[in-house]
């Protein structure tokens, strides 16, 4: 264990491309994920149609040829280079908003029919509908689930060592592996460590964000979603 | 726009041929009533009869598959639009459903909101009241209702009985002409119910509100209407003062009725 | 130079099949370790308190953390206790260890379904305890979690191209051959990601008719 130093210090070089990956696409993934969430719902048929495509279609191709397509196929497309991180960021929130725009919608559809007869009792527009009372009800159902969804992207950063970007895997993979190989087991073992460490924060940040939403709407966290929050996988 | 004095003589709410159908399932069939303002009607009959489809129709919950209901002289389903009979758009719809307040058997209370903001969000939302304006009215009805202590409460924390005066409160946040209040005491426990009714009671009585109520205690119905209408398949089978249809009632279902209903 | 061209996404397409073939190898046995060891951690987790905490605790390490750093370890690990294993095996253990955690959960959802009386049934009859699992529990159990299984395999079918990180020759190692010999990704990679959607979404759609006619514990 003499080179644990240098372990830590090569791979702390890479968290600060791993962290802005995961948070950068953390927030395009909820733009992406209410807008095409709401999307699905939309009375225009047209609107639902395109924002199946999108889910679909991300859904249903692989991440990894996305992410090489969005590095090698687009720049052909457009005629230049998107910055790497940028590309990063861009294939995270796309692929994992195609899996947010179903917990949004499922999220909203769970509200009680009951809660919009209530508002539209009170004549409010459809509009104000869905922001005064569904989606504040809605968005406590979608935390648990939600959680899930970025610990999952968190993992995906590790795909963008395959281009070029110098990630926490990225520095494992090329930099330390090659020089220190007999202690393969060690230099692995730490960077999960750092996974484990990063999601254990996106957990406990989500889980302070779910007691906040289900208190302003007189709830406490059900035992289910205690239960859910702990890092599972997306079909 | 009808003049004054012409909506007073017209009914407020008139109910012509309406049909209505959950796919074969004939809920309502050709079904025409009015009920003139400020008058208090009670729907009575057994369950499925069709009675809350009734408000749900006028509360714009459903959509009705013929006929037309009309409020205050209005369509709820089609408007004029330069001179033209044509299919009613949101904003017209909106202006007729002004009229309209809804009671629901469950409350319906958006639990994101506390008790106030439940009250003052249609006010200011809806019906452009400033914040000063709608909270003094919320503390006034809430007095009214006998809550004025609970005002930043979260209606998970209030009963059933406190949240359905709540919920009263906040229809009439909105200076409803009509009242919709559908089987309002049938979620309650048993101990609640009276002081409910009493306080439906006292504003039947205090306000020139028109009442239109689906309901199981007949006790209420009967010296809170002037009218009570029996309902049986989708039908009106009998419509007349409460002490008739409740010491003599003609149909013979009507008084089969009455009887298991009294004998429970 | 056309942004497409057809005569040759067909010429690549015979090599792309043949790199789908590997990727499909790798999810089907992937997926029969999953199935398996997934069933035994979930038996595991309800066996004694110390137990159940190693399990819990292994399970949530490796969901938590990423599939390719766990194919990683396996590929630069095993050598050094010196076990040499190909690249495509080392891939599908660790497709198969790390969706396992995923499906364990999953049984333990259908497990916990099968009601407190059914338990109780066992008892009363003494029946042996592997009986227990094998004639009542897992029979009532299996069918009900068969779409979220279904899920996952999908899911993993999906993942397997990282496996490109230690040099499997799949429809991705494919495509980046054929792409960078000629320096025609478009066809390439679009063609890769039209054979994924080709097969996926069909499959999700079978899950989702599945789930329908079963009710599913969540």
């Amino acid at each position: 264990m003499d080179n644990l130093g240098t372990f830590l210090s090569v791979l702390s070089q890479g968290l600060p491309f791993t962290i802005i990956a995961t948070v950068g696409g953390i927030l395009l993934t909820i733009v992406l994920s209410f807008v095409a969430g709401l999307a699905l719902l939309s009375s225009s048929k047209t609107v639902r149609v395109i924002s199946r495509i999108y889910v679909e279609g991300l859904r249903g191709t692989s991440e990894v040829v996305q992410l090489f397509w969005i590095f090698f196929a687009l720049p052909v497309l457009v005629g230049f280079q998107i910055v790497p991180i940028w590309a990063g960021i861009l294939v995270l929130g796309l692929n994992h908003g195609a899996y947010g725009a179903e917990i949004v919608r499922g999220a909203v559809q769970s509200v009680p029919r009951a809660q919009v007869e209530g508002a539209i009792a009170l004549n409010l527009t459809p509009g104000q509908r869905m922001r005064r009372v569904v989606l504040p009800q809605a968005v406590v159902e979608m935390m648990p689930p939600f959680n899930n969804l970025f610990i999952q992207l968190l993992k995906s950063t590790s795909l963008l060592s395959f281009v070029s970007i110098n990630e926490i895997t990225r520095q494992a993979q090329q930099v330390l592996v090659p020089r220190f190989n007999p202690q393969a087991f060690e230099i692995f073992l730490l960077l999960l460590v750092m996974y484990l460490i990063l999601s254990l924060v996106i957990t406990a940040i989500m889980r302070t964000l779910e007691r906040v939403a289900a208190a302003r709407v007189g709830r406490r966290p059900s035992a289910r979603s205690r239960r859910q929050a702990t890092g599972a996988g997306v079909a | 726009m009808p003049s004054l004095d012409k909506t007073v003589a017209e009914p407020m709410i008139v109910f012509d041929g309406v049909e209505k159908r959950f796919g074969d399932n004939v809920v309502l069939s050709e079904l025409s009533f009015t009920v003139a303002p400020g008058e208090h009607v009670c729907l009575i009959g057994p369950s499925g009869s069709g009675k809350t489809t009734i408000l749900r129709l006028l509360m714009t919950l459903e959509k009705c598959d013929g006929g037309t209901i009309s409020v205050a002289g209005q369509s709820l389903s089609h408007m004029t639009h330069n001179g033209r009979r044509v299919p009613a758009d949101e904003k017209h719809v909106r202006d007729v459903r002004k009229r309209i307040g809804m009671v629901f058997q469950q409350f319906n209370l958006f639990p994101n909101m506390t008790v106030r903001g439940n009250l003052i969000e249609a006010p200011t939302r809806v019906l452009g009241m400033s914040k000063d304006e709608a909270n003094a009215r919320a503390t006034e009805l809430l007095d009214l209702v006998g809550l004025g202590d609970r005002i930043d409460s979260h209606p998970t924390q209030l009963s059933g009985g406190q949240q359905q005066r709540v919920a009263i409160a906040r229809a009439l946040a909105m200076r409803p002409d009509v009242l919709l209040l559908d089987e309002v005491t049938s979620a309650l426990d048993p101990e609640l119910v009276a002081g409910v009714l009493k306080l439906l009671r006292d504003i039947g009585s205090s306000t020139d509100i028109t009442f239109l109520c689906v309901t199981h205690e007949m006790g209420f119905a009967r010296d809170f209407s002037d009218r009570v209408m029996m309902f049986d398949g989708g039908r009106v089978i009998e419509d007349a003062a409460p002490e008739k249809l409740f010491t003599a009632p003609e149909h013979e279902r009507t008084q089969a009725f009455l009887h298991a209903v009294v004998d429970r | 130079m056309n942004v497409w061209d057809w005569s040759f996404a067909a010429q690549i397409l015979p090599a792309l099949l043949d790199g789908l073939r590997i990727t499909l190898i790798a999810t089907v046995l992937g997926s029969l370790i999953a199935f398996v060891l997934g069933l035994v951690l979930a038996i595991l987790g309800r066996g004694p308190t110390p137990v159940r905490i190693v399990v819990r605790a292994i399970v949530e390490f490796i969901r938590s953390t990423p599939l390719l750093v766990q194919v990683y370890f396996l590929f630069f690990v095993l050598p050094t206790f010196g076990v040499v294993l190909p690249a495509l095996t080392v891939g599908v253990l660790a497709l198969g260890v790390h969706y396992a955690t995923y499906t364990s959960e999953v049984y333990r959802a259908g497990i916990d379904a099968v009601p407190r009386g059914q338990w109780e049934a066992t008892t009363a009859l003494s029946l042996p305890r592997m009986r227990v699992w094998t004639g009542v529990v897992l029979p009532q159990a299996i069918p009900r979690v068969l779409p979220a299984l279904g899920n996952y395999v999908i899911s993993m079918f999906k993942e397997t191209p990282l496996l490109i990180g230690i040099g499997v020759y799949d429809i991705v190692g494919q495509v980046r051959e054929v792409g960078g010999q000629s320096f025609r990704y478009v066809e390439a990679y679009t063609l890769a990601g039209l054979l994924f959607l080709l097969l996926s979404y069909p499959a999700s759609l079978a899950v989702r008719r599945l789930e329908r006619r079963s009710a599913v514990p969540r």
